[in-house]
């Protein structure tokens, strides 16, 4: 305040006392027609001015400051050094890629929002970039909010967590259309490239009641990159240790003043077999997969009116994994060697037309529309599992004020229709669910320390019945630079349990289902699961000698009316299925303290605990394979960005995992049981880009550097056909120290 | 004949309230209002919006001027411009009373026009 305060003042004195100590001049663009409102500043100071509607500004002349920097979205930046005050005329030329050295220098990567009424994070595309790779299940690591699981060695899928609840429990949005649900729920975020990712925004907390009634725990949406705001060309090729290679090639470009389309394709593979804790078994799948995207975007120059997006896109996967000598061109019932095949494909349309009224920029209508077709086929050693799941899902949308701008609402209904053909080991559980609700929602902010959200639904499901969800978030700012936030909701959802638990396929716990129907209006003979999650949050910016910082506290819990029991306690053999009879719950806390000692060095840290609980056959235990603490550390930092882009760019994150319960497993012979408790490890992974241009880039890393290895990850190895075989008690990383190389080039 | 002009006259003064009746609910104007940074924007808003009738308020620094969304039959754009007035921040019609400017938060008190 103090600062902006002798600044204001400065600025105020300059213009008034020394109006001949200017720097003045005319910013033009093409054939001389002025740009307005072009942003002109000096470098590292925070003295600007903008340029008025014959493009012409004024700054004030200052000694120390000499380089003028002069930007525009979609102009290329100009940066000028400048010695004595006096006029100087600037031409801009276009640019169609976005400028991002000079647009993240000014932002972090990982953004905390003060204002924002619900508790959201977005992480941009410059921190994408630091996860060592590939897909949007690895692209958490960098995330404290986010916990990432380890692989299994099967599916090499890595589920994520939020406030100590998995995947299930997180509503995911493509774009805020619902995703990833149902079939492609467990390894969905594993089938999108991390570099189609334009930014990732994450709730936590009750979600918004506009996105549906399923969210629990929290929700993330991502965003695919604008075909209007791409370079032309983009090049991405990646290599690791492993044998692990991926390919990415994106073209995006301007057809007219209102079309923009976008053509990307991603291809992985990885054909070398891995065994490097030599139990027999692969550490990671071998696979291939081709993955292909196409968007088109209408109304790209930005007036208002009617604007839409449309894309589809297209993947097929095909992984091996289990014994290293397994052969798959043999028959099943006579191959000596235990093995997994899965294929899965996917394909997806999507349609979202919003219309702007005229005249009021505050009313809109939006629809929103996206059909999916799920396959997925495999085995892993005796047992089948398919499934293939077909959705169609629409949203329309009004949003709108009541009275003024201060009083907003959106409101509007959903239609959602999902088949499920579903084969495990032969066994038909096929079925449809369809479902229609309305929406209503209202925000309310005084336009300064003060936000809240009220939101309802009104669902019909021929499952789960008619029921509503209610949503509230509340923000209060006492001070410039303190946020405290509130949130309550509700949650209902049908549990998919052989989708959901595909990780225990690669043992040989039998799945029990309750024989006699528990419930009217469930499946698998269960219920809903319904829970309320209650969420309070703090958020102090501050400054430590210069320095700025904050200090960042959430506190939630969920508690679960109606839970599906996983349960792995009760025999080493099995994996039982049943209605929650006691209490579930999960707490869970994080501390957050980031700083930035210089303007190039960030470094974040983060403490969490959870307290994650369930009623099952051995009493209130805290959940399997979950650590109850966590500690986590971030250093990020750059070089200075020469004229023509070049930088350094250093990363490091240190995750450290408490202890986690493990199942029991006194049922099984001695040489087959594990500890009761896993113990305390942690993993350093590290990345070093260099920036040759901002066109083209070069990236090193590696992952779990220091090399930790779980020891005897899988269970009863030398007899994978035998009853006490398992390969899904896994707490930490199987494969070890991991290296890889990559690089990044955009031709306009 | 008489007849006649009255029988106009009625039907003008019809006509005339009828116009009077249709104002615009969404009539859009910009104005120039004085302010400094994101408090005066804050303040300058929130003026504006608490007159009953103004639906929508933006207020751009660098231009010095608000965009305004209002109903003419619940509010006229003077009213507006005597509450941003009230606040302290000069609009293009009204002056705030040095007073009211002599209140404004020291980051806010911007170059007054002569």
């Amino acid at each position: 305040m103090k600062k902006q305060f002798i600044i204001s003042l400065f600025l105020l004195f300059a213009t008034v006392l020394f109006s001949q100590e200017n720097v003045t001049g005319k910013i033009t663009f093409d054939n001389n027609q002025p740009l307005k409102t072009a942003n002109i500043y000096w470098q590292n100071t925070q003295i600007g001015a903008v340029s008025d509607d014959q493009g012409n500004f004024t700054i004030p002349f200052a000694a120390e400051n000499s380089v003028l920097v002069i930007s525009y979205v979609g102009f290329k930046t100009i940066t000028q050094t400048i010695e004595k005050p006096g006029n100087f005329n600037f031409k801009m030329e276009f640019d169609t890629s976005l400028d991002e050295v000079t647009l993240t220098k000014l932002r972090s990567s990982l953004q905390r929002n003060l204002r924002s009424t619900a508790n959201v994070q977005t992480m941009t595309a410059k921190e994408l970039t630091k996860a060592a790779c590939c897909n949007l299940s690895e692209s958490f690591e960098t995330n404290p909010s986010i916990d990432v699981n380890f692989s299994d060695a099967v599916s090499g899928t890595r589920q994520i967590r939020m406030l100590g609840l998995t995947n299930p429990y997180i509503t995911m949005t493509e774009e805020n259309i619902l995703a990833l649900r149902g079939g492609s729920q467990y390894s969905g975020l594993s089938y999108i490239p991390g570099p189609w990712a334009h930014s990732i925004q994450i709730t936590k907390g009750a979600g918004s009641v506009i996105n549906g009634y399923e969210s629990i725990s929290g929700q993330i949406n991502y965003e695919f990159l604008k075909p209007d705001e791409e370079p032309t060309l983009f090049i991405n090729v990646f290599g690791a240790m492993g044998g692990r290679y991926e390919l990415n090639t994106h073209y995006h470009t301007i057809l007219n003043e209102h079309w923009a389309t976008g053509v990307l394709v991603h291809g992985n593979f990885r054909n070398e077999k891995n065994d490097m804790n030599k139990d027999g078994f692969l550490d990671n799948p071998l696979m291939r997969q081709i993955n292909v995207m196409n968007q088109w975007k209408y109304g790209i120059c930005g007036k208002k009116g009617i604007s839409a997006e449309f894309k589809w896109r297209f993947f097929i996967d095909e992984k091996q994994s289990g014994q290293v000598e397994f052969d798959p061109s043999i028959p099943r019932p006579s191959n000596p060697f235990w093995g997994s095949e899965i294929n899965t494909r996917q394909f997806l349309a999507s349609a979202k037309v919003g219309y702007v009224f005229p005249d009021m920029d505050y009313q809109s209508i939006g629809f929103q529309n996206q059909f999916t077709d799920y396959r997925q086929d495999g085995y892993y050693g005796n047992r089948d599992y398919f499934v293939r799941h077909q959705s169609w899902y629409s949203n329309l949308l009004f949003a709108s004020i009541i009275s003024n701008t201060l009083h907003k609402f959106t409101t509007g209904a959903s239609f959602q229709w999902d088949r499920f053909e579903e084969l495990y080991q032969f066994n038909d559980f096929s079925r449809t669910d369809i479902g229609a609700g309305a929406f209503f929602e209202y925000s309310y902010s005084n336009n300064d320390d003060l936000s809240y959200t009220l939101g309802g639904r009104a669902d019909y499901n021929n499952r789960l019945g008619a029921f509503l969800t209610p949503r509230a978030h509340i923000r209060f700012q006492p001070a410039e630079q303190t946020t405290l936030r509130a949130s309550i909701g509700r949650g209902k959802r049908l549990a998919n349990v052989f989708m959901e638990n595909q990780n225990l396929f690669a043992s040989n716990r039998t799945f029990v289902l309750p024989t006699l129907p528990q419930g009217d209006n469930g499946f698998y003979n269960l219920d809903p699961e319904i829970a309320w999650n209650y969420g309070l949050s703090f958020l102090q910016k501050f400054k430590i000698i210069g320095k700025d910082a904050e200090i960042g506290l959430d506190v939630y819990r969920t508690d679960f009316q109606n839970q599906v029991v996983v349960d792995l306690d009760a025999s080493a053999q099995q994996v039982n299925f049943y209605n929650l009879n006691g209490k579930s719950f999960a707490n869970s806390l994080q501390l957050d303290f980031n700083i930035t000692p210089t303007t190039h060095l960030e470094w974040r840290n983060s403490y969490k605990f959870y307290d994650v609980r369930t009623t099952n056959s051995i009493g209130l235990e805290q959940r399997v394979l979950q650590p109850r603490h966590r500690f986590f550390t971030n250093l990020a930092y750059e070089t200075r960005t020469k004229d023509n882009g070049k930088q350094w760019k250093f990363d490091a994150t240190y995750n450290w995992l408490g202890k986690q319960r493990m199942p029991v497993s006194t049922g099984n012979p001695l040489d087959s049981q594990w500890n009761t408790m896993a113990p305390a490890f942690f993993t350093l992974n590290a990345q070093v880009t260099k920036v040759f241009s901002s066109n083209f880039e070069i990236y090193v890393g590696g992952e779990n550097m220091n090399n930790y290895r779980q020891p005897n990850a899988i269970i009863a190895a030398t007899d994978p056909f035998g009853d006490f075989f398992d390969s899904s008690m896994i707490y930490g990383p199987v494969f070890g120290a991991m290296y890889y190389a990559g690089l990044r080039w955009r031709i306009n | 004949m008489k007849n006649i002009i009255v029988t106009l006259m009625v039907f003008m003064v019809g006509i005339s309230l009828h116009a009077q009746e249709k104002k615009n609910k969404n009539a859009k104007y910009d104005i120039e209002v004085n302010g400094n940074c994101e408090m005066c924007k804050k303040r300058i808003e929130k003026a504006a919006l608490s007159v009953k009738g103004v639906k929508s308020a933006v207020w751009h620094a660098d231009h010095q001027d608000m965009h305004l969304v209002l109903d003419e039959n619940k509010c006229t754009l003077q009213q507006v411009h005597e509450a941003v007035a009230k606040v302290g921040h000069d609009t293009g019609k009204i002056k705030a009373t040095d007073e009211a400017y002599n209140d404004l938060h020291s980051c806010c008190k911007f170059e007054r026009k002569q």
